[in-house]
């Protein structure tokens, strides 16, 4: 084991499926309502982070439950972005069909990664990754790739029409479209942790000795992993891409990858719906940091993240579980079954 | 319950702060009779933070002019955000300006990326994207983008008024030239391209390029005097520039140097470069450099001084920059007393548009804004300055690119 991670997870308590499937109901019903309710930039706001929650999954996928680092993930949310540019500007693909490419573009480029960084651990993979978050950035203002990236100036996008003659506006629209792959992907995320393949990837990130005893072939899931927490994250860089109708090389600096570094450890390694609150907190909190002081804007920025640290050791999405564990223990005694 | 609280506060949050906003009517939105809010996304963290200063120093000189009394009665209201260069922050913090803020306008928003990212946006909208604080041509494009201006001169038209020099005084130039990898050096290479024109290829013999994060050109400057050119054409930011000329000259080559004008300044490029290894050395300006001494006694000069010790007095009163942002919102004020007492976006970009040989603190003597419905490049007149040694002359006519 290269790391202590007490993911959040391991301490929930879970929620009694019916009650589980009302307050997902509820969760959603409020969401289709949201647009109608706040003004067409705040739901432009929010459109941004579900898709970094989506980028959060896939990175807290890799960290969180399978025990490894990365450093730069802003590289995968990079190749989903301009996967869906370049096919929508310049080989004419509809916006739609752009996401699950660039989600499979992001997987493939994140499981060719996993395979050396297989023998990496710990801090050296972080060192490994961290190279990419940097080295992507740079590929993409090189000269012979400008017909197809537009060098340092980028492409500029045309944002998606609203279809069938819907009464809602596009920032309306593009919320929905970013929110039934929200839905999509955390569906599947959800399930994929908790079945047969979860348990091997949590078993490698706790045991790995004993995983492959037990027959796990930890050099598949490890790139597996890696490939589909870059896959997930792609999807989110061509949604975010999509929404912003912009990409360049500036859109992506290694800033992206630590902020979802953070976002991950702020909403609960291993959380699920933490990553909303590590989402809202990487696109807002420095907006109100530069609000408090221009001149040390993300000094307050890590001071935000040191208090979320000490208050909430396990993220937000560890603390909301805490808090209801104890709530709910004296009346159903053990507070329902472990997990695992 | 908890649950759905989790889930719901973000969500009850935003809701919480969304703005409601009133009819605009004929004025624009943001103002007032006491006041003029506008807008602007600058980076004051990221890796063109060093540029954050332009913003500082406009506030500061709107601090100015509203302790004046402000224009007509009404008082500027600066909104300065830190995008921190990043494109998809920059969209999110204009949306924020436009839509929730309810600004009149943008003004002097920071780089070409940034700028690029939101245009579309703006122009759809109809809301000034005034002097765009990047010296892209492309601002320059009022067919297309009505709404949006650049201000400063743009990089092909300095590199173009360097190939028209170099071929006045010396027809038989071999020309190498070094090039940012960024639109800075693609920009600069048009600019020669269009002076050159089919010569292009026999004049200019040697070319290279470099990233803006490279520790040193050295190589590059090596490779280049290998080509045998004796005019040394550099296209970067100030800290390459200065090491170019460093390196060319410990390397015993000493071709004509040209340098671009934010690569310029006496203290912050020829000064580490070395003073006697950058004489004879070709710029072209549009703005007194505070660093140089022919301005210690200029009346110009004198006020900007005053301004800075009374409003900004944590500012460096050397840097460039700072003199920048200074003309260029000393520019936007002259656009408000225009417009007088209709300030609907339309009639402001109005006068913009009618801006006319408008003399401005701290340009150049003789250089000018100039702004019609067909051109939306201010400043296009320049001035040609020769390095002495100490400091930057004047030489020759004023150059409209």
């Amino acid at each position: 084991m290269s790391m202590t991670i007490v993911p959040a997870a391991a301490r929930s308590v879970p929620l009694r499926p019916a009650t589980r499937r009302w307050l997902l109901a509820a969760v959603l019903v409020v969401a289709l309502l949201l647009p109608f309710v706040l003004s067409d930039f705040r739901t432009f706001q929010l459109t941004l982070i579900l898709a970094y929650a989506i980028a959060l999954f896939g990175l807290n996928l890799l960290m969180g439950f399978n025990g490894q680092i990365s450093v730069g993930h802003g590289a995968f949310f990079a190749v989903g972005g301009y996967t869906a540019a370049i096919l929508m500007m310049i080989y004419g693909v509809p916006y739609w069909a752009t996401v699950p490419i660039a989600a499979a573009v992001a997987f493939l480029v994140g499981f060719l990664f996993g395979i050396p960084a297989l023998r990496l651990e710990g801090i050296y993979l972080a060192m490994a990754t961290f190279s990419l978050g940097v080295t992507v950035p740079q590929l993409l203002r090189v000269r012979a790739f400008e017909p197809w990236t537009g060098g340092v100036l980028g492409i500029v996008m045309d944002k998606p029409e609203v279809p069938f003659g819907l009464p809602i506006n596009q920032d309306q629209w593009l919320y929905y479209f970013v929110l039934a792959f929200t839905c999509l992907l955390f569906a599947l995320g959800y399930n994929l942790t908790r079945g047969r393949i979860g348990r091997a990837i949590v078993a490698i990130r706790d045991q790995p000795l004993a995983a492959a005893s037990m027959g796990v072939n930890i050099a598949l899931y490890k790139s597996a992993t890696f490939g589909i927490s870059a896959g997930f994250t792609g999807l989110a860089g061509a949604l975010a891409t999509i929404t912003v109708a912009y990409v360049s090389p500036d859109s992506f600096p290694i800033l992206l990858s630590i902020s979802l570094l953070v976002g991950v450890v702020v909403g609960g390694l291993g959380s699920a719906a933490g990553m909303f609150f590590g989402a809202a907190f990487i696109v807002l909190v420095p907006n109100m940091a530069g609000s408090v002081s221009k001149a040390l804007p993300w000094a307050i920025y890590g001071l935000g993240v040191i208090v979320i640290m000490y208050v909430a050791p396990l993220g937000v999405g560890g603390l909301a579980q805490q808090v209801m564990a104890r709530l709910r223990r004296p009346a159903s005694g053990h507070g329902g079954g472990k997990e695992q | 319950m908890l649950h759905i609280l989790k889930k719901l506060t973000p969500a009850l949050a935003l809701a919480a702060l969304v703005a409601s906003q009133g009819p605009a009517g004929a004025q624009a939105p943001g103002v007032s009779d006491t006041e003029i809010k506008i807008g602007q996304t600058m980076a004051y963290s990221g890796p063109a933070s060093s540029y954050g200063v332009i913003g500082k120093a406009e506030a500061a000189y709107f601090d100015m002019v509203n302790d004046n009394g402000g224009i007509n009665g009404r008082k500027i209201n600066l909104i300065s955000l830190d995008d921190g260069y990043s494109p998809p922050k920059t969209v999110e913090l204009t949306r924020q300006l436009v839509e929730q803020d309810g600004v009149a306008f943008i003004f002097q928003s920071l780089g070409t990326p940034p700028s690029t990212a939101v245009q579309k946006y703006l122009n759809q909208k109809g809301v000034p994207q005034l002097f765009i604080a990047s010296g892209a041509g492309k601002w320059n494009n009022p067919e297309e983008f009505p709404w949006s201006t650049g201000w400063q001169p743009t990089y092909p038209t300095e590199s173009a008024v360097f190939g028209k020099h170099i071929l006045q005084t010396n027809p038989d130039a071999k020309v190498a030239v070094l090039y940012q990898n960024d639109d800075l050096g693609r920009d600069y290479r048009k600019g020669l391209v269009d002076a050159f024109g089919d010569r292009f290829e026999d004049i200019v013999v040697g070319e290279a390029t470099f990233e803006a994060s490279d520790p040193t050109v050295d190589s590059q400057i090596v490779s280049l005097q290998a080509s045998g050119a004796d005019t040394l054409v550099l296209a970067g930011l100030p800290r390459p520039v200065a090491q170019a000329i460093r390196k060319a000259y410990d390397i015993g080559w000493k071709p004509t140097l040209y340098l671009p004008s934010g690569s310029s300044s006496v203290s912050s490029v020829l000064t580490p470069a070395g003073l006697d290894k950058s004489v004879g050395a070709v710029t072209v300006g549009f703005l007194k450099d505070p660093t140089d001494a022919q301005w210690a006694d200029d009346e110009e000069y004198k006020a900007y001084a005053e301004w800075m010790d009374k409003y900004y007095p944590d500012g460096d009163k050397a840097e460039f920059l700072n003199a920048f942002g200074y003309a260029a919102a000393a520019t936007l004020v002259k656009v408000l007393e225009m417009a007088g007492d209709d300030l609907s976006r339309e009639n402001i970009m109005k006068q913009v548009e009618s801006l006319d040989d408008v003399a401005v603190p701290m340009l150049l003597p003789g250089v000018t804004v100039s702004v019609s419905p067909e051109n939306h490049s201010p400043i296009r007149k320049m001035r040609t300055m020769r390095f002495n040694g100490e400091k930057w002359e004047i030489f020759g006519d004023l150059i409209e690119g």
